[in-house]
């Protein structure tokens, strides 16, 4: 079971990123749990400036806009 | 990447390089025909209305129907542009730029980072506070937090396409100067002691991202991104901002304007700056009425004025940083920013008398 979150207030784009890792991790048939941290001062903790962040275990792999599809699928297997 | 190293790579991906860079020749060819039709086709189009051309209304059509699809092309070409070029920087690589610099040489190139830096007012509170809490000072920050919102592709675009380069660049030149002086000053002030106890807690420190590999078809994309994501939210705004243009071209007498928003009224600065606070639009919709105001003889500092105010002034951004300012920090922000907003207008109206 492989823990992602996803940082951001709640906006639009952080809403996508987080259904691109479902649909990707669905895909490359890995399970993964996603959680959404909303809270400013818990996104601030992970050092990002900007949104939406993605952590996989625990590790930052991604910070500002939306990610690329083939960057995900490494994060996942990685 | 050069274009000869990604063009080096595997086949696939080699045809896709392909066919985006020939996609973006064909589009911008397209765009040409579509810019060099304009002036006919509005010509047409008011010659079949059955309204006398010379008109109020017939002033009124012309306007909308040649400023509206002229003002959309350019605006289009611009963002595309701007996306591209912004691919290149992020708010992370920004913050290693500024962490630890000192005034003076940060606030300007806070100022001048802000208008190149991808920024979206959603994220505006976890860049406040990812800045602030990876050492670059409180008004290096608030520099680049005037200036993004402030001078923007679209504010410039805009003005570039209605009114002319020249007052784009002096936008350009003001806003950049407001970013900085405004900076400057909010760090003299020591204000840190005024941030929300919980964002003075934060030691987070920069997080070092490892680098995305980033290929021309992924700027060109994020190009289309720009386009259709700003374009597909202003242009209501655009539409909505020359119709009132129109308006203002069609009926209101240049006698009147001259008198409440020409140099001579000295109150009007002020007056244009406290009107602009309150006022929430985006650049979009209020160029084309400042376009129009200039048009009927207001004053250009009066109107540029009124312009920084309703954009880098504007409610709902100081909703959103209130979250992590003080009241007492945000009265200052908006005391500073006006006041040198209020300068601009004032030398403005002095200098181009």
């Amino acid at each position: 079971m492989k823990d992602v979150k996803i940082l951001g207030p709640g906006c639009k784009r952080c809403d996508a990123a987080a259904e691109m890792v479902k649909t990707e991790a669905a895909k490359l048939g890995i399970a993964v749990t996603v959680e959404k941290v909303t809270d400013y001062a818990a996104i601030a903790g992970y050092g990002i400036a900007s949104t939406p962040g993605i952590v996989v275990e625990g590790k930052v792999v991604h910070a500002g806009g939306l990610p690329r599809q083939d960057a995900i699928a490494g994060w996942l297997r990685a | 990447m050069s274009i000869e190293s990604s063009l080096r790579q595997p086949g696939g991906e080699r045809d896709a390089t392909w066919r985006w860079l020939a996609a973006t020749v064909a589009g911008l060819v397209l765009w040409g025909l579509l810019y060099s039709q304009l002036i006919p086709f509005s010509e047409w189009i008011v010659s079949v209305l059955p309204v006398e051309r010379s008109s109020h209304l017939g002033e009124a059509i012309a306007f909308l129907v040649y400023d509206t699809p002229k003002v959309l092309l350019l605006l289009t070409l611009v963002v595309f542009a701007m996306g591209i070029v912004r691919s290149f920087f992020s708010p992370e690589k920004t913050r290693a730029m500024l962490a630890g610099r000192a005034e003076g040489v940060g606030n300007v190139a806070a100022a001048g980072l802000g208008i190149l830096t991808p920024f979206c007012s959603c994220s505006a509170v976890p860049l406040f506070i990812g800045f602030v809490s990876a050492g670059v000072p409180l008004g290096v920050t608030f520099s680049f937090l005037i200036a993004a919102p402030m001078i923007n592709e679209v504010a410039l675009g805009l003005l570039f396409a209605l009114v002319g380069w020249e007052v784009a660049l002096t936008y350009l030149a003001f806003g950049l100067s407001v970013a900085i002086v405004g900076g400057f000053v909010i760090g003299k002030l020591k204000l840190e002691g005024w941030l929300e106890p919980w964002v003075r807690e934060i030691r987070a420190g920069a997080l070092e991202l490892p680098d995305e590999q980033i290929t021309i078809v992924d700027r060109l994309k994020a190009g289309v991104e720009a386009v259709t994501d700003i374009v597909g939210r202003v242009w209501m705004w655009l539409i909505a901002g020359i119709a009132a243009g129109a308006l203002i071209h069609g009926y209101v007498p240049a006698e009147l304007m001259v008198r409440i928003m020409g140099a001579d009224a000295w109150w009007s600065v002020p007056a244009a700056v406290a009107l602009g606070i309150p006022m929430y639009t985006n650049a979009a919709g209020i160029i084309p009425v400042v376009e129009a105001l200039l048009g009927k003889g207001a004053a250009l500092g009066t109107t540029l004025a009124f312009m920084m105010s309703v954009i880098a002034l504007s409610l709902p951004e100081m909703i959103i940083l209130r979250k992590v300012l003080s009241l007492k920090l945000i009265a200052v922000f908006v005391a500073v920013v006006g006041t040198g907003i209020l300068a601009v207008g004032f030398l403005f109206n002095a200098l181009f008398h």
